[in-house]
């Protein structure tokens, strides 16, 4: 009997040591009328911003704002609830993140810390 | 040393060697993406899975206060399974693939999911020993480099600790039981003891390929650190239940300031993983007959979200209602 093992970690079994036989996903793996990906962003007490908690997939606003509710506020972690269809989500390219960003990198007096001033004034 | 790496490749790298965490949309090399697919889709299936061992004791838990606790406890990881499941369509994945990949059993889900639960004490064993061991491994997973993965790790450690203390209390009150109780105690930590050490995979040295996923950071201590860390654990735990370990190696060794611990069954273990543990058949009918039976609730919703179309569903803009 010769078994080759392989290495794999928690929760990373490799493919090739599936015993069983998979049967192909139908093409496309049945994208037609999956309900669509929504943006959960949760304001965890009054007084602060709105901040992004993950995603889930729904029917409509409605549903996601009550899937939101039970999946990401379980723990009182919100007191109000966006949801936004993902795909209206623009964001800006990491590939530009250099160029796009740049501006800001010289303009160091920007910054309190900028300026050099006498220890006698105070409360500034 | 020799070999050189493409341009952006070397960038890759160096990114994850100074501790920059990797987002959805930044560039990866294609095998980094494959490797995340596949572990993270696997770690969703252990959390929807893994509600069955314990869903098969809800009906049948001691008390309402227990069968509150134990509906809370498969609540969460069916919440955990959601923010997996998100985080690995950030890698481009569709939902419906990576759960037809469940159904069809070309992805693979925790074997430990694999053996049943036949007392109550399984309750407390399992959220002892198999959330114990999946907690490790989720700590240090908070740490991996894809930035997605890290956080749904943040949020499921948050969740996990009441999982592994209710457990914990479970197998405390039935230590401190009849003599039947007791009995049921020892059993379950016998049965599911070893099939614990083997969810940290296979031993170090058994490994042929190299260690892509600790050079990449997607994981960050080896399979035998963290079955050692879990030992540790275990083997002072289990005295304040009274009990034992079933394992005659198991000792303290002053040198290594750790414990020693027998021979895992990895026969065993292969025979799992490719199918053939106890419960593997019934498992994925079950979550084929679940998602089978849940078609007209899709159905049904989607036809009334198109329904209520025609009406205003949030009032004026988010901001402006909130
Ligand atoms: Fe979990
Ligand atoms: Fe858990």
């Amino acid at each position: 009997m010769n078994i080759t093992i392989r290495k794999y970690y928690y929760g990373d079994i490799p493919d090739d040591n599936s015993g069983e036989t998979a049967n192909s996903s139908p093409e496309g793996g049945g994208r037609e009328g999956a309900w669509p990906l929504w943006e959960v962003f949760i304001r965890s007490k009054q007084g602060l911003d709105h901040k992004h908690a993950g995603s889930l997939h729904a029917a409509d606003a409605r549903m996601a704002i009550e899937n939101a509710r039970d999946v990401y506020t379980r723990r009182n972690e919100g007191i109000s609830i966006w949801v936004v269809e993902s795909k209206y989500i623009h964001a800006s390219s990491p590939d530009e993140a250099e160029s796009f960003y740049e501006p800001a990198a010289d303009k160091i007096y920007r910054h309190p810390t900028f300026y050099d001033l006498p220890d006698e004034v105070k409360h500034m | 040393m020799s070999m050189q790496l493409p341009d952006h490749e070397n960038t890759f790298q160096h990114k994850i060697d100074v501790e920059i965490k990797v987002e959805p949309k930044d560039w990866m090399p294609e095998a980094y993406r494959k490797t995340l697919v596949r572990q993270i889709s696997q770690h969703a299936h252990s959390e929807i899975v893994g509600m069955l061992p314990e869903g098969n004791w809800i009906s049948r838990a001691p008390s309402l206060k227990r069968k509150a606790i134990l509906i809370a406890k498969v609540q969460d990881e069916a919440g955990h399974g959601l923010y997996l499941y998100s985080a690995c369509e950030t890698l481009g994945t569709t939902r419906e693939e990576t759960i037809n990949d469940l159904h069809s059993a070309k992805a693979k889900y925790s074997s430990i999911f694999n053996y049943p639960t036949l007392t109550w004490a399984d309750m407390g064993a399992v959220g002892w020993l198999v959330d114990g061991a999946a907690i490790l491994n989720q700590v240090m997973l908070c740490r991996t480099s894809y930035g997605p993965y890290a956080r749904a790790m943040v949020r499921i450690c948050k969740e996990e600790s009441f999982h592994q203390r209710q457990g914990f209390d479970i197998l405390l009150t039935l230590s401190r039981g009849t003599a039947v109780q007791k009995e049921m105690c020892q059993d379950a930590i016998n049965r599911w003891w070893w099939p614990s050490l083997m969810m940290f995979g296979p031993k170090d040295s058994e490994s042929t390929n190299t260690d892509q996923s600790m050079k990449w950071k997607i994981k960050r201590k080896t399979n035998d650190e963290l079955r050692q860390q879990f030992v540790d654990m275990c083997a002072e735990q289990v005295r304040i239940l009274n009990m034992i370990l079933p394992d005659k190696d198991l000792k303290w060794n002053a040198t290594t300031q750790h414990y020693d611990f027998g021979e895992i069954e990895w026969n065993e273990f292969w025979n799992v993983v490719k199918g053939n543990g106890p419960c593997n058949k019934q498992r994925l009918e079950a979550r084929r007959k679940a998602h089978e039976e849940g078609e007209w609730v899709r159905e049904a919703a989607a036809a009334y979200a198109e329904k209520r179309k025609t009406k205003p569903q949030t009032p004026k803009g988010a901001l402006a209602a909130a």
